[in-house]
């Protein structure tokens, strides 16, 4: 509990504002709903024909998952508010058209013949007498809406819009569960307060009501300014992953190495791609042989000082197959080297967007690095299982093994292409399910051993000392061997559009810094 | 005043009123008296225009009603509903300013002639800042009466305007109410289906039935020389309550 509040303390800043941003975000749905439901509801009272059909969309609409919604939204609209705003003011609008109509279509009919037969027009019949009775009934409405949008707007956090959704799914990324809670205990502070606040507004009686809904409606515009807050007028829009975000060897790391100062939107780090294309951010966090590097002509920004861990690529075996099988340790190494970031991405790029089979892609590198050879007849009795995890460059890399050695021995090979994560694929090697897989050696160092604090900050954050460090302590404690690397390094790191970049001369994450702190 | 001819309204194949004409005159109090689904109400609401007529023509003042926008020309006229069809949302004050502030009088006016109101019908002042859920129902028939001749219009229209009184209270109020000396100098058109609120308020009574007028005539006339058995029917049919 003390870690939580000292988690709230630390990230005060961050926290006020991405509560800003999250009732701005609620509010300014809220007022385009209020712009658009309540003139909708008060047509449909009119004419009671497109009632069904009004009331019937908007009550599909709100059927619709939000991420789902939000899913639909994201190919239309691109990331950023845009999506957010139109989400959140579909799902608001529901209540407030359904709330106008009923509480118009609900005046008592004596009551409007009344007023006709006063004198007064349709029009002052509206505004006079069905709108003012009609009040408590859209305003508990708008109660509705504003709750709903409390809640939907942490989803915000996936498309770049902020809000309290940053904590929430940065928490959930890194399963940080203080991080979770001090986006998720405010969001539901939010949606009780504002449930309350206006359940007490929603009681008061007459005149008071009317002054109070009035009141509350004439602020909405105001609290939606709230979205505006939070300064954004950096020179350069960064938008990180939320895992990215939160570990320590992601942007915390860079912080540290760097002394770089951004203040990150967070998103979904599938969209994040389609968002620096988009020209919606500057800088994104990535994987450095990720295919769209190549797709989208980005430029992977140089990490001179080390900051990322390095993720050099190596099949890691297991000893016993390396004793039964000799031949099978100098053919993997054939590989070794032959694979460069670039040649890793421009395989990568193949398969993601110019949809080829990683079996072809793997042929075709075979036959230019003249390491093909077609498999002979012979009859093959003895069987080497690779395992992959669930990834384009993991499939690509075993169908490259696969060829290789069936090409260059004896020997049958078995892909298994299906194991979850890192330590799914290692538990598979560690039990001799599989006989070796393709890893990366800081998913080694972090993820599987995992060693003390004290241990880390001595290791030289480098490509090889990180490769032999991890190959002695598997040789020791798993009896397993780290082959030669592939060299590539998968690694964290920033990016930004090739264009850009070269205008403003930032080649390096220092180049960057100086860019964005000259001194 | 007012003069009906030749009067009928059709609904979806069902005629409601069929070929009425009558004549109102000056400070006259006519009833229309009938069963329910006669057609009263539906020839009420066509003399200001709440239903347009399907043919026929009707003059108020000797001027066709049709030549004049209906909410401008309804604010000429009183118009009383069952329960005094108050707004919930308007105090006393406000329900009464209702019409004269559409008709844009001046707010000093308003407030006078409020308090004349208030006064003739024997109302406190404390009413004033009431709404009309704090009102008993015979407060509520006053004020709904009160605001229907605010901006003294020359004629008023009632639709069961004590219908939803018990019976004690109706005599009570009724009397009460048209001894005043503003609802006797006006012309005065009332619906009922009650008969001895007919025979104790009106000048003369038009008996309707099936969207005619059977008999129209004073409630003399039609007591003693019923034009058809149904008139005498109609009539006889509840004479104790007269006496007691």
């Amino acid at each position: 509990m003390t870690d939580f509040f000292t988690f709230v303390r630390d990230h005060a800043d961050k926290l006020l504002e991405q509560t800003l941003t999250h009732i701005g975000l609620t509010f300014l749905s809220l007022l385009v709903a209020l712009l658009i439901g309540v003139p909708l509801g008060i047509l449909i009272a009119r004419r009671q024909r497109l009632a069904g059909g009004v009331l019937g969309v908007a009550g599909v609409l709100q059927t619709v998952p939000s991420v789902a919604l939000l899913g639909f939204l994201i190919p239309v609209l691109g990331i950023g508010i845009g999506p957010a705003l139109v989400a959140l003011f579909l799902y608001a609008l529901l209540p407030i058209i359904r709330n106008t109509y009923v509480g118009i279509t609900e005046v008592s009919p004596s009551v409007k013949e009344a007023a006709r037969g006063l004198g007064m027009t349709p029009n002052q019949v509206l505004t006079r007498v069905e709108f003012p009775l009609a009040l408590p009934v859209i305003f508990a409405g708008i109660r509705t809406a504003t709750v709903i949008n409390v809640g939907v707007a942490t989803l915000a956090a996936y498309v770049a819009a902020g809000g309290l959704g940053e904590f929430i799914f940065s928490g959930i990324a890194l399963s940080n569960v203080n991080m979770m809670l001090a986006g998720a205990i405010p969001a539901a502070l939010l949606a009780v307060g504002f449930d309350f606040g206006l359940a007490r507004l929603q009681q008061l009686s007459g005149r008071k009501l009317r002054v109070g809904a009035l009141a509350f409606v004439a602020l909405v515009p105001f609290i939606s300014a709230f979205y505006l807050l939070p300064g954004r007028q950096d020179k350069l829009i960064a938008g990180f992953a939320h895992e990215f975000y939160g570990r320590t060897d992601g942007y915390p790391g860079l912080q540290k190495t760097y002394g770089l100062q951004l203040r990150p939107r967070l998103i979904d780090q599938n969209l994040m791609y389609e968002a620096i294309h988009r020209g919606q951010v500057d800088i994104i966090s990535g994987y450095s042989t990720d295919g769209r590097i190549n797709a989208f002509d980005l430029l992977v920004l140089d990490d001179n000082r080390h900051a990322f861990p390095p993720y050099a690529a190596a099949p890691v075996i297991r000893k016993a197959t390396l004793n039964r099988y000799p031949d099978l340790e100098p053919t993997l190494n054939k590989l070794a080297g032959k694979l460069t970031d670039s040649v890793m991405t421009a395989l990568n790029y193949r398969v993601d967007y110019q949809k080829e089979s990683p079996e072809k892609v793997a042929r075709d590198f075979l036959n230019q690095t003249g390491l093909y050879k077609k498999p002979s007849s012979v009859n093959r009795t003895e069987t080497v299982v690779v395992g992959t995890k669930v990834f384009t460059e993991q499939y690509i890399l075993a169908e490259l093994y696969r060829q290789l050695i069936e090409g260059q021995t004896n020997l049958r090979v078995v892909t298994k292409t299906g194991l979850g994560g890192t330590q799914i694929c290692f538990d598979a090697l560690r039990t001799g399910t599989i006989d070796f897989y393709p890893e990366y050696t800081g998913t080694g160092l972090l993820v599987i051993m995992q060693p003390p604090a004290e241990t880390l900050q001595q290791l030289p954050m480098q490509t090889d000392s990180v490769y032999q460090f991890v190959q002695q302590q598997f040789q020791a404690r798993y009896q397993m061997d780290w082959l030669k690397p592939l060299g590539f390094n998968n690694s964290y790191c920033l990016m930004m559009r090739r264009e850009q970049a070269r205008q403003l001369g930032i080649r390096s994450i220092e180049d960057l810094v100086r860019y964005l702190d000259p001194k | 005043m007012i003069e009906l001819r030749d009067l009928t309204k059709q609904f979806a194949g069902h005629t409601a009123v069929d070929g009425v004409s009558l004549h109102v005159g000056q400070g006259e109090t006519l009833v229309l008296l009938g069963t329910s689904g006669c057609g009263k109400t539906t020839t009420l609401k066509m003399i200001n225009r709440l239903i347009e007529p399907t043919s026929g023509s009707i003059r108020v003042d000797g001027i066709d009603v049709r030549q004049q926008p209906g909410p401008e020309f309804r604010r000429r006229i009183g118009y009383v509903i069952q329960d005094g069809g108050l707004f919930p949302h308007y105090t006393v004050a406000e329900a009464i300013a209702t019409v004269p502030k559409l008709l844009g009088w001046e707010a000093d006016v308003i407030q006078a002639r409020t308090r004349e109101l208030m006064a003739k019908l024997q109302l406190p002042e404390t009413v004033l800042s009431r709404y009309p859920g704090e009102l008993s129902g015979g407060q509520r028939q006053r004020i709904g009466l009160a605001r229907a001749l605010a901006a003294r219009p020359p004629v008023v229209l009632m639709d069961e305007p004590f219908g939803a009184l018990d019976p004690f209270t109706r005599r009570h109020v009724r009397r009460e109410l048209f001894g005043l000396n503003e609802l006797r100098e006006t012309t005065v058109v009332l619906v009922t289906h009650d008969v001895s609120e007919a025979l104790e308020l009106a000048d003369r009574i038009a008996l309707m039935d099936k969207g005619r007028i059977i008999q129209i005539g004073s409630p003399d006339e039609l007591l003693n020389q019923p034009a058809t058995d149904f008139v005498r029917e109609f009539l006889d049919d509840k004479p104790h309550r007269l006496h007691d």
